[in-house]
Order: C-alpha cells, then sequence, then structure tokens
C-alpha cells in the first residue's frame, strides 16, 4: 500500500476516512443480517429492512426531510444523474428527437457529475445556460434570475464547491426557483454533514450527496426527492425491481445505506464542534502562509464558504514541483502538469485565477481528526517549499526585477 | 507521478541553480549567453546561462532558473552539468532524447526535455550574437 501513516492526510474534499462507529455499525449486516430488504416473508428480509428503514431516518433528519424523500443511490454521481436527466425528462416542453425541450441553468464550477449529465441534455436537444460566477466564486439569485426564461425547467447549482468551498445563495435560489414552479436541484456533496441543512427552509426540490465525504462508506449516497409542494416526479434511469419507490431499481447496498446513515447520526451531533475547530485550523493556515510569503492568495470568497476547505495560488511556483516538494502532505493541487493530460483545473480557470501568468494553487481540506500539529507542519513545509522553489523560479526574479512578464517574449520552439 | 530515482535525485539536489547577474546585467554581458524558453504545452519557463571562455570557446559554466515541474527541473539541472566544458558545438548536439533517456523520463514528459533542449540552442545562439557569430543554420533547425 502507498498510503503511509507519515503522510498528513489534508484531502478531506476528496474523501474521508470512516468513522469507526461506522464500520462498527455496518458489521452485523454483512454476516448475520444479510438479508434482502426485498425479501418480505421472512427474519432475514425484515432485519435488513429494519436497518435500511433507520438509516432513512437518519438521513432525513440530517436534511429536515420526510424518510419518505430519500430515495438510497451509489452516491452522489448517480444522484446528480437522476436528478438531472430524470427531471429533464419527465418536465420536457417537447418529446425526445425535437428541439425547444426546455432551459436548464447551471453554472461552470459544477462536478463533472452535474456537468456531463448537462452537457447530454444539450445533445439531446435542451438548452443549458453555463453561469459563470464572479472572481469570489459565489452563484447569486441575482445572478439565476437573469438566467431564467420563460422555458426554464430546471435549475441545477452546488450548495457548496468542493475546490475553493465557497456557498452558493442556495435558500435564496430555491426561494426564486418555487415562486416560478422550476424544480430545483442542488449538489450537496460538499455542503452536507458539514453545515446545518434543511430542505424545507432552502426550498430545495432534489439535493445529492455521497456517504464518502462525511465519514461514511464509498459508493453510497442518497437522493432527496421533494414529495410535497412540489411533488417532484423522475423518469427513472434504470428499470428492474422497482425498489426506492421505483426511482431506483437493483437490491439495496444495506450496508453502505446503513453506515451512511449512522453517518448522518453523527454528523448531526457533532458537525457544529468540527467546523467550529475546523475554521480555526483553516484560519491558521492561511494567516501563517499569507504573512510569511508574498505575492500569494486565498482564493475564493473570504466569508461564505466552508470551515474546512482553504484554496491557495502560490505566484511564481508551479504545481507538480510543488507536490513534489510536499509528498508527505496529501492534498490537491490545482494546476497543470500535475494530471497527464496537463489540464488546469477548471474551476480556478472559470473564476480568472489563472489568468496572471504562472502560479500554483493547493487545496487543503482539514478532517475531524486533523490536528494542529499536523496543519503547522504541512504549513511550515510548504512554505518552505515555495521560497526554496521560487529561489529556483526565473519568473520569481523577473517579478522581483520589476518586469512584466506578460510583456516577455518567449523564445518558442 | 511515479517518478524515476534519477529525477528525484536531480529535483532534490539541483545542480548549478542561479544566474551570472541580473536580467539586466547578464544581457551586456558578451562572454554569457541567455536562454529563455517556454513551453506551449505546459507554460513551464526555463533559463539556461552560459559562461564561455573566448580564449577557448569553452563552455566554462552554466547556470539555470526553472519555473516548472520537476521534470523540467531535473532536465535542466542535467543539462548544466553536460554544459560545463563543452564546446559550443558539442554543446549544440545535446539531443532532448539523451536527457530522456538519462533521467528515464516517462512519455508524458518528454516535452520537458524538449524544452531543455531548446533553452542550449536559446543559450548557444543568445552567445553567438553577441559576438557577432552566425548561428549555424542547420543545426537550429535540428530542434525538432
Ligand atoms: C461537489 C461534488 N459532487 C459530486 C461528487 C461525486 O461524488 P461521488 O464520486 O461519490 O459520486 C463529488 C466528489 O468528488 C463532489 O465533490
Ligand atoms: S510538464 Fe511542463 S515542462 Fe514538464
Amino acid at each position: 500500500m502507498s498510503t503511509r501513516q507519515d503522510t498528513i492526510y489534508l484531502d478531506h474534499a476528496a474523501t474521508t476516512p470512516c468513522d469507526p462507529r461506522v464500520v462498527e455499525a455496518m458489521i452485523p449486516f454483512f454476516t448475520t443480517a444479510f438479508g434482502n430488504p426485498g425479501s418480505r416473508n421472512h427474519k432475514f428480509g425484515w432485519d435488513a429492512e429494519a436497518g435500511v428503514d433507520k438509516a432513512r431516518e437518519q438521513v432525513a433528519a440530517l436534511l429536515g426531510a420526510d424518510e419518505k424523500e430519500v430515495i438510497f443511490t451509489s452516491g452522489a454521481t448517480e444522484s446528480n444523474n437522476l436528478a438531472i436527466k430524470g427531471a429533464a425528462y419527465l418536465y420536457e416542453k417537447a418529446p425526445a428527437g425535437s428541439l425547444a425541450r426546455g432551459h436548464i441553468i447551471t453554472s461552470i464550477i459544477e462536478h463533472k457529475a452535474v456537468l456531463d449529465p448537462c452537457k447530454r441534455l444539450q445533445k439531446e436537444g435542451f438548452d443549458v445556460t453555463f453561469l459563470e460566477p464572479p472572481k469570489d466564486g459565489v452563484i447569486t439569485a441575482d445572478m439565476v434570475k437573469a438566467a431564467l426564461r420563460e422555458d426554464t425547467i430546471l435549475v441545477s447549482l452546488m450548495w457548496a464547491n468542493n475546490e475553493i468551498g465557497t456557498i452558493n445563495e442556495i435558500p435564496e435560489i430555491g426561494a426564486l426557483c418555487h415562486e416560478r414552479g422550476i424544480i430545483f436541484h442542488t449538489d450537496a456533496t460538499q455542503w452536507v454533514g458539514k453545515m446545518p441543512t434543511d430542505v424545507e427552509k432552502a426550498q430545495v426540490d432534489l439535493l445529492s450527496f455521497s456517504g464518502h465525504k462525511i465519514y461514511g462508506p464509498k459508493g453510497v449516497g442518497a437522493l432527496y426527492v421533494r414529495r410535497r409542494k412540489p411533488r417532484v416526479r423522475l423518469q427513472a434511469l434504470a428499470d428492474g425491481g422497482g425498489q426506492e419507490r421505483g426511482f431506483r431499481s437493483g437490491t439495496l447496498n444495506v450496508t453502505g445505506i446503513v453506515g451512511l446513515g449512522k453517518a448522518c447520526e453523527i454528523a448531526m451531533h457533532e458537525m457544529e464542534s468540527d467546523a467550529a475547530r475546523l475554521i480555526q485550523l483553516r484560519d491558521r493556515v492561511e494567516k501563517a502562509v499569507t504573512s510569511q510569503l508574498d505575492s500569494c492568495q486565498v482564493n475564493g470568497h473570504p466569508t461564505k464558504r466552508l470551515p474546512h476547505i482553504t484554496n491557495i495560488s502560490f505566484g511564481f511556483v508551479e504545481g507538480e514541483g510543488l507536490m513534489m516538494a510536499i509528498k508527505d502532505i496529501a492534498c490537491s493541487s490545482g494546476s497543470a502538469c500535475t494530471s497527464a493530460s496537463l489540464e488546469p483545473s477548471y474551476v480556478l480557470k472559470g473564476l480568472g485565477v489563472g489568468d496572471e501568468l504562472a502560479h500554483s494553487s493547493l487545496r487543503l481540506s482539514m478532517g475531524k481528526w486533523t490536528t494542529a500539529e499536523q496543519v503547522d507542519y504541512a504549513t511550515n513545509k510548504i512554505i518552505e517549499a515555495v521560497k526554496r522553489l521560487r529561489d529556483m523560479s526565473p519568473l520569481y526574479d523577473m517579478h522581483k526585477e520589476g518586469i512584466d512578464l506578460s510583456k516577455v517574449e518567449w523564445a518558442h520552439h | 507521478m511515479a517518478y524515476g530515482p534519477k529525477i528525484i535525485e536531480h529535483y532534490e539536489k539541483p545542480r548549478n541553480v542561479g544566474a551570472f547577474g541580473t536580467t539586466a546585467e547578464v544581457k551586456t554581458r558578451k562572454d554569457v549567453g541567455v536562454g529563455l524558453v517556454g513551453a506551449p504545452e505546459c507554460g513551464d519557463v526555463m533559463q539556461l546561462q552560459i559562461r564561455v571562455n573566448p580564449q577557448t570557446g569553452l563552455i566554462e559554466d552554466a547556470k539555470f532558473k526553472t519555473f516548472g515541474c520537476g521534470s523540467a527541473i531535473a532536465s535542466s539541472s542535467l543539462a548544466t552539468e553536460w554544459l560545463k566544458g563543452k564546446t559550443l558545438e558539442q554543446a549544440e548536439a545535446i539531443k532532448n532524447t539523451e536527457i530522456v533517456e538519462e533521467l528515464s523520463l516517462p512519455p508524458v514528459k518528454i516535452h520537458c526535455s524538449v524544452l531543455a533542449e531548446d533553452a542550449i540552442h536559446a543559450a548557444i545562439k543568445d552567445y553567438q550574437e553577441k559576438n557577432g557569430q552566425a548561428a549555424k543554420p542547420a543545426e537550429q533547425a535540428a530542434s525538432h
């Protein structure tokens, strides 16, 4: 295994370790209560069903929803697909094969699991508007309002962004959509379990999230589907046994679902105190970095953001070189050269962060078990690495000499 | 990216980092040739400087600064080592494929070695231009 204990994990926005209490809750459903919850005529089925029912209550409680409004899926990707395609096909203005099937609003900073379903719908005859947030990264209700059309059928916007942690104006957008009778979906994968969620107050119709971002297992998630005011309908994507009220056929992932439920229950009790601690850790990193290094910036909105994510850009330092220097810190880089495709982060690019020449960005995301010592170690390591790489960077020299980098003529081959 | 030991070694202990003066100073120094090149693939930038003994025509010293990935840093570090003691002609003949081989660069990192080769050519050209020597057109065109 390449994961070493001496590597500090600061990538909780990618995934989280499973809480031992979650693992504990799951174990019986692998071995003793292993039944199929669809088996209605024997104890094994009933036991499994009881586990699923309890989990459904736990999830609903965290969302401020009714149990009947919770559909279990394989994770946020599936939930997003079901919500977006399922709603588009049901609320379409014209049938498949025609044009002008309806208008959908989303944004360029969504996760691929929202962008790609929207792009597919675009090919199939729907019109899609991709909102572009300003530099602070926040999508506002006014931006949505300006984009609304007569034929808008669906709005899909993430509650909080996974790269920079900014929080969109979800309750305001929800109110706007409900006023107009437009279905509103939010990808809340980074939000749920970290921040208090109330689907009623936020007037959300469809909400997606994954278990593994909230100390639950991977490969399981949920989709909240509103049942009252309005009753939201969806076209199922998979046909089969008709489980999950027909929205999602297939034998339920009982162990995963039980784990997801437990994770939600724990989050409900602990997220507030976790958040208070995480904000302190996040601020500690940002303060150290910005006070000890010039030419760096914290990306996104200064206050409208999640407690545990910070995204910092360092001028005149290249991303992969930086990642190599901080090998024992597991974090994420929003820059070219780390991926085989040399593709820079489309989210940061969308926010205009890549406009100035030559910088790299790091996303550090802290978790429940991240300590101040770990954060301090990582911060010092990063500061040291940036300094070392700047000593090696011709661009930093030019910057210090007052040369305008955008005017330099490179000897291209 | 899983890198081989030679890349890591050069990345962690780069040879000959630096410059022979500020941008303005090296511009006027006739014994110094400066190559500053950028990779359009990724936006990385490499600066290579050679100091040539006008009597012997040998490259006596070489320095680099690189804004780029680990492979780019390793390639330029290696290039400075190879340049020292060579004539301009010998230096001109260094091929990016030799760098790829020496460092065992993975395929997606080949352009990083091309950047180093380009930087060598650019530094030699700068030196020759400063000293009124015609660049050798055939050799120039040989870069991919
Ligand atoms: C905002 C957002 N949406 C969707 C996903 C996809 O989640 P999953 O891979 O669990 O389906 C992620 C996780 O990477 C995410 O951060
Ligand atoms: S990836 Fe750009 S030079 Fe290596």
